[in-house]
């Protein structure tokens, strides 16, 4: 028998997925280092909501003031691309990743762009602004240190705060020596001063800051930042044009609702009560501003966000992009960033990546989880992860379907064959028989006896080399009890790493039938009784 | 409610609780239609399927007072989930009513049938696992490690990073067995650090993994389901 009926092309998102997560598990040092990371997140993430009191009360209150934006999106998008324009800037409305890519490239082809420096933001990953504008011939630069390590690497952000969270001192230097072009030590701050060298000059003769939003607040027209680095501020001052490109879920009513959002978001991030710089930038530079930028473009980036406006996903919008589900999330330790082959990392990428826009063939994601919840006690916004997963889950099994309220984009293309698709077809046939079992005790009884009357068959296949023979293999357990070694088809995915106890001689059932009744017979009433 | 697996792997685990509940009183009765909560198909993505075994789950236990799961997952399934699976639908009702009286066995015992004390003998050295649906979706915590207190001679080692899951996830563990085993080894090896000699859990999917993998390794740790020290120490 087979171990897959249908084994994944070599080429297709899954098996993508299946050799970063089976090289990430192999890597030992790897692993060491990612548990790590994660266990002095956690630690400065529980101090600072320790620190806050009551955190639940500021959870609820960042879950209110994103859930009453979402619900008057339309509202607020209006006012505040009223208010960016009334302060001198200008708003575009992107549909899709082309039209936001086609819109920035414009601006930089008009103003002869030879130079731009980033800002790390999440949306121009997404839309693959940097090879548009490499395009156009500019030089583009990422400032934030870990994305300009991953950019010098040529990699994708590993973790959404820490886009090189899993590099070690040793690659590092290698990257920033190359770089350089000198060998620098393998020391931190002498690395971070080169790359500061570097970036400096990028500033200074930069004629574009392409940067994100964490947040926009509709009543103002601002965009707000909040970094820790400085390249933030360096970005959105230094050169002459500065453009912000964000997704359209970004914002916020007014300065008042932003309270909790910036109070959660370097708590749930970092584990930090501040961040170092939270920047609050409002139309280009004014008349007898000391810096900032002659011209300010507010891309705002629909890309599949409106389509899931309305529907059992909406949830997923309140997102604040801290990157605390994926420092929680076990799976995502284990199998590494670069599972997700999407910009969106961890717990919040298994659920938004299959859903946007330009993700087809992310159908497994939603089921790289072991629905622990771990992330939806980490997350700051309260987004219902495991719940959407499980949705996700739903309409992947059900394929396309006309439901308007179905996933949008994760359903597999009608003809696209079965590579893409997550659900072999086998495990629709195994829940089909699961439900005729599930809902008829004789049927399983009989599975049951069947099951029990293979064990000494089972039993009899002991002592087969484990090394050829495909067959099961038994041994006693500890207890007594036997164990299945080694068993054939799905089992073996279990029993490859390890045991499984067999049937009992009799299940539960059965004994229960054979237990001595003191005289009240089975269907009596099962009320309790006093003591 | 004595799950699947509790019915086909693990009965005496069944067993046992039978036996806690029956010395404190409590009249039990298993009604025999029942098989499985649904919870492996929910959670696969099957709703339909997930449905059907949920139905047979409401009419078997229609005129139960309680139903005391010995899966914490399996109560959650019935908890947090039924009122989902049935919105909208004719059932609604009864499942948010079945919801309302279901429990996972520890909760039973600690906060239904208010147990301060419990004349258990049992030497040794244990740790626990919290399951990750019993700690976060039923909130049961402290309850099983009161239990643990009650015990007479039982020295209770907290599990290291006892927040963390297993790496079960139901059919996650064979749909993605490579990041399902890193998992549990990571599981196995926080277990060994406590030097138990036992593994207790309220949960026997997650303890199947745990003990499965414990086993492949060589390890002597027993793993078995609380109820099974209770019953086996019971009046000693
Ligand atoms: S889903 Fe929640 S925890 Fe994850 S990045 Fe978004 S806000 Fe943070």
């Amino acid at each position: 028998m087979r171990r897959r009926s249908r084994p994944p092309a070599a080429d297709t998102p899954r098996a993508r997925f299946d050799a970063v997560a089976r090289a990430t598990v192999a890597d030992r040092p790897l692993h060491e280092w990612l548990d790590n990371y994660q266990a002095v997140q956690q630690g400065w993430h529980r101090w600072a909501h320790d620190d806050l009191g009551d955190a639940e009360e500021w959870r609820d209150a960042v879950a209110a003031v994103r859930r009453h934006t979402l619900a008057h999106l339309d509202r607020y998008l209006a006012e505040f691309a009223a208010n960016v324009e009334r302060a001198g800037g200008h708003v575009f409305f992107a549909a899709d990743a082309e039209e936001a890519r086609e819109y920035v490239a414009d601006v930089a082809r008009r103003k002869g762009v030879r130079r731009v420096v980033k800002a790390k933001s999440m949306v121009s990953e997404e839309i693959g602004l940097d090879a548009a504008l490499a395009a156009t011939g500019a030089e583009v630069t990422e400032t934030d240190l870990g994305a300009y390590i991953a950019q010098l690497a040529g990699e994708r952000p590993y973790h959404i705060t820490g886009p090189a969270v899993h590099m070690r001192l040793p690659r590092i230097r290698e990257i920033l020596s190359r770089a350089a072009g000198e060998d620098l030590p393998e020391e931190p701050d002498a690395l971070a001063a080169s790359a500061r060298r570097t970036l400096r000059d990028r500033f200074l003769t930069a004629d574009l800051g392409v940067s994100g939003a964490n947040f926009g607040v509709a009543s103002t027209g601002t965009v707000v930042l909040v970094t820790n680095e400085g390249n933030g501020r360096m970005t959105t001052t230094l050169p002459p044009t500065h453009v912000v490109v964000m997704g359209m879920e970004r914002l916020v009513p007014d300065w008042r609702s932003l309270e909790p959002l910036l109070v959660m978001l370097p708590r749930a991030g970092t584990g930090e009560r501040l961040t170092t710089y939270v920047s609050a930038i409002t139309g280009p530079r004014r008349e007898g501003d000391a810096d900032g930028p002659e011209e300010l473009h507010v891309v705002i980036v629909d890309n599949g966000r409106s389509r899931i406006l309305g529907t059992k996903y909406q949830a997923v919008l309140q997102c604040i992009r801290c990157g605390s589900c994926a420092d929680f999330c076990p799976v995502y330790r284990t199998m590494g960033g670069h599972a997700y082959d999407s910009v969106y990392t961890g717990p919040i990428g298994a659920v938004l990546a299959p859903l946007l826009d330009g993700s087809e063939g992310r159908e497994h994601l939603p089921f790289a989880s072991t629905l622990c919840g771990a992330c939806d006690d980490a997350c700051p916004a309260r987004v219902p992860l495991s719940d959407l997963l499980l949705e996700l889950r739903a309409d992947v099994v059900a394929g396309p379907s006309p439901d308007a309220n179905a996933a949008p984009s994760t359903v597999p293309a009608s003809g696209s064959g079965s590579s893409s698709a997550a659900e072999p077809r086998w495990w629709a046939l195994g829940f089909k028989g699961f439900a005729a079992v599930a809902t008829r005790r004789r049927l399983w009884d009989a599975a049951l006896c069947v099951a029990s009357g293979l064990r000494p068959i089972l039993r009899s296949a002991r002592g087969c080399d484990p090394g050829r023979c495909a067959a099961s293999r038994l041994e006693p357990g500890a207890s007594g009890r036997s164990r299945l070694l080694r068993a054939p088809g799905v089992v073996r995915a279990w029993t490859d790493a390890r045991d499984l106890p067999l049937p009992a001689p009799a299940s539960f059932a059965r004994l229960w039938r054979r237990r001595p009744r003191a005289g009240s017979p089975a269907s009596s009433s099962p009320a309790r009784r006093g003591r | 409610m004595i799950t699947c697996l509790g019915d086909a792997l693990y009965p005496q685990v069944g067993v046992a609780a039978v036996k806690v509940m029956e010395a404190l009183g409590v009249e039990v009765d298993f009604p025999p239609s029942q098989v499985c909560c649904g919870q492996p198909a929910f959670n696969s993505g099957y709703r339909e399927e997930a449905r059907a075994a949920a139905r047979a789950y409401l009419k078997a236990f229609a005129v139960s007072e309680h139903v005391v799961s010995i899966s914490g997952s399996c109560a959650a399934m019935v908890r947090r989930h039924y009122p989902v699976l049935f919105e909208g639908l004719t059932e609604e009702a009864e499942a948010r009513a079945l919801a309302a009286r279901t429990w996972e066995f520890s909760q039973f015992l600690t906060d239904v049938m208010d147990v301060t004390e419990l004349p258990v003998r049992h030497k040794a050295r244990v740790t626990f696992h919290h399951s990750c649906h019993t700690r976060r979706l039923l909130g049961v915590v402290e309850q099983p490690e009161r239990l643990l207190g009650m015990v007479e001679g039982l020295e209770y080692v907290p599990l290291p990073r006892a927040e963390e899951c297993c790496g079960f996830g139901g059919t996650f563990a064979v749909k993605m067995p490579v990041i399902s085993s890193s998992l549990v080894d990571d599981k196995v090896d926080h277990v060994l650090e406590t030097g138990a000699d036992e593994l207790l859990g309220l949960d026997m999917s997650c303890l199947m993994n745990i003990g499965g993998r414990l086993s492949r390794r060589g390890a002597g740790v027993r793993v078995r389901h609380l109820a099974e020290v209770l019953a086996e120490g019971w009046g000693r």
